[in-house]
């Protein structure tokens, strides 16, 4: 995966042969061995690391789980508690997995925020930025799927509610949602082929995770510089020291997840969904798991028709534009690294951007709460606003902001800012010591 | 550009074969996901005996899978309903197209509201409000309907829709159908 030449000398005579007819451990010692990483990467960086742990712990505890589970709408719900009941050990396997979705969104986020801070979306990572975005959409989508399942009463008003956004577009919306639904309403064939979806679909990640990292190894990583690495005194081998420094997040963040099973094993999950699903009553307030929230916030935030003004004609019915509005909202990532007119790319060295990003962190949070509350009031006028600051903060302020700011002076390499950070004799030509390294 | 020669139309030809015989073979692996026979089956009608519903009690149908409401008015909400200005309506319609009843019964056959109990908006389960607004308010995204089932405001885009539906009788009500003999 890596696109330089190989370090790899295989020493042993089975070692030789395998070399010569596929090489695969040379493949794996490249990639995770030898592969050379900035000396400077932070903490942020080993969520990657955690991210694909998490996908393997989701893998492996849904298989298990789908020896016991029993996609029948009559069963299913019984056949989960019957799991955390009965099944040796299955109150841990089942806990494990449901909050094992939601610290994979911790993750992710994280992961995400990271390179929005980090400028990792810019050339030439453009194609590795947008196969996360597809992860990230294929995330969402398993996990969605997952959470009907268990068969709750915000399982099937969720799947209710997201399939019917497929009913908002135009002329073969309605057509649409009863093929995804496979009925008129949410019920037995949806239950059945969601559960054949949830199977496939982390293996789908799995592959665009292949090409993500393969991706990351032709580039190489990002570093809290933003500069790229100009020889090989600014890197250090994979392994030990990537390898040490992912495997100590990785266990801190799995004290975390080990907390929430453990202690808070349904603090992350909604009461509602503990009640057998019923097609007949809506919950009084219905909400998404809480990774979904800003997204939900930024649905029910489009109230309005939009049409041609002083006329009657309506162009997108609310309906329509709250769901544009949502996917709008997801896809626009994908179009990042050319809405960034900065060739700057670290935060670190572009002192307007940083305040703009933090006020970004916070409108996505204060919209995840606005997606929380009922959809009434001063709460839905507040989601407008935020949702307007959303979008505009990808098409109006970094756009602009790439034309008038100016940044901070840069230091001429990596190793010159880990040297001059440690406060050690570097060779400090110009005023460049002074970049300001604020962690975030 | 050269001629193109007998050999590159048969080599498209054959590409257009494959293609469709691809098609040929998606195609039931795509369908076999619309509704099936047993779900289309029980689409059909449903009889649903309503004479002990008073006015201003509503019962909840399920049809299609789908809840409907069959609302008896009042008095009072039927000439709420009639007032309504066009002018509050996003999608408007006038009362007499909304409420329905029992034939020949003057002012009975306005007494009723058969609607579709899935919010257009998204489909969630609208409740019934008494306060403010005498109608139904949508728990997830906060449509507001009155009691002829027409959206007052909130994201939904139209009117909760009115099933196919007739009474049979004064006490029998049919929804599925439009026509008494079905």
């Amino acid at each position: 995966m890596s696109g330089g030449h190989s370090s790899y000398q295989p020493t042993s005579g089975i070692g030789k042969w395998m070399d010569a007819r596929l090489p695969l451990p040379r493949l794996l010692y490249d990639s995770f061995v030898s592969y050379p990483v900035p000396r400077n990467l932070n903490t942020w960086y080993t969520f990657g690391g955690i991210l694909a742990l998490m996908l393997v712990s989701q893998i492996v505890t849904g298989i298990v789980l789908a020896m016991h589970y029993i996609p029948q709408v009559d069963q299913a719900f019984e056949s989960v508690h019957l799991i955390r009941r009965d099944v040796n050990g299955g109150n841990i396997l089942q806990i494990w997995h449901a909050v094992g979705a939601s610290m994979f969104f911790v993750a992710v986020y994280v992961h995400i925020f990271r390179g929005l801070y980090y400028g990792s979306y810019k050339a030439p990572r453009e194609v590795l930025w947008i196969l996360g975005v597809i992860i990230y959409l294929l995330m969402m989508a398993t996990a969605f799927m997952g959470y009907v399942l268990p068969w709750g009463q915000m399982s099937l008003w969720g799947a209710t509610v997201i399939t019917g956004f497929f009913s908002a577009i135009p002329l073969v919306g309605e057509g649409l949602q009863e093929f995804l639904l496979g009925g008129y309403a949410v019920g037995q064939p949806t239950l059945n082929r969601f559960f054949s979806l949830h199977y496939l679909l982390p293996f789908m990640i799995a592959g665009v995770v292949i090409l993500h990292v393969w991706a990351l190894h032709v580039t190489g990583q990002t570093n809290p510089t933003g500069i790229d690495v100009k020889s090989g005194q600014d890197t250090v081998a994979f392994t030990p020291y990537a390898t040490i420094k992912d495997a100590f997040a990785l266990v801190v963040f799995f004290i975390l997840f080990a907390y929430f099973i453990f202690y808070l094993p349904d603090y992350l999950g909604h009461a509602d969904n503990y009640i057998q699903a019923d097609s007949l009553k809506t919950p009084a307030h219905i909400v998404p798991e809480w990774y979904f929230l800003p997204f939900y916030a930024i649905l029910r935030a489009v109230t309005f028709n939009i049409g041609i003004p002083f006329t009657d004609i309506v162009l997108i019915d609310s309906k329509l534009g709250g769901v544009l509005a949502m996917f709008g909202s997801i896809a626009i990532l994908a179009f990042l690294p050319w809405l960034d007119t900065s060739r700057v790319r670290s935060a670190n060295y572009r002192p307007l951007y940083k305040q703009f990003f933090w006020l970004f962190v916070i409108v996505c949070i204060i919209l995840g709460y606005l997606g929380s509350r009922p959809a009434e009031g001063w709460y839905v006028i507040f989601s407008q606003i935020f949702t307007f600051w959303y979008f505009a903060h990808f098409l109006i302020i970094l756009p602009v902001l790439g034309l008038i700011e100016k940044p901070l002076p840069m230091p001429a390499s990596i190793t010159e800012a880990v040297l001059a950070k440690k406060g050690g004799a570097a060779s400090t030509p110009d005023g460049a010591a002074a970049a300001p390294e604020t962690k975030s | 550009m050269t001629e193109p020669t007998r050999r590159d139309f048969l080599y498209i030809a054959t590409g257009a074969m494959g293609a469709v015989g691809v098609a040929g073979v998606a195609w039931p692996l795509i369908n076999q996901m619309n509704p099936d026979a047993a779900t289309l089956a029980a689409g059909a009608p449903v009889e649903v005996d309503v004479s002990s519903v008073e006015p201003g009690q509503q019962i909840v149908v399920k049809w299609r899978g789908k809840p409907h409401f069959v609302r008896h008015l009042t008095e009072a909400e039927i000439k709420a309903a009639k007032d309504l200005p066009a002018g509050d309506q996003k999608d408007p319609a006038p009362a007499d197209q909304r409420l329905g009843g029992p034939e020949g019964e003057g002012d009975g056959s306005e007494a009723w509201t058969v609607v579709a109990a899935n919010c257009t908006h998204l489909g969630c389960v609208p409740t019934m409000v008494n306060g403010s607004i005498e109608g139904w308010s949508c728990p997830c995204h906060g449509s507001i309907f009155d009691v002829a089932g027409r959206i007052l405001s909130g994201p939904a885009p139209v009117n909760l829709p009115l099933p196919p539906y007739v009474f049979a009788s004064e006490e029998v009500l049919v929804i599925g159908s439009d026509t008494a003999g079905a």
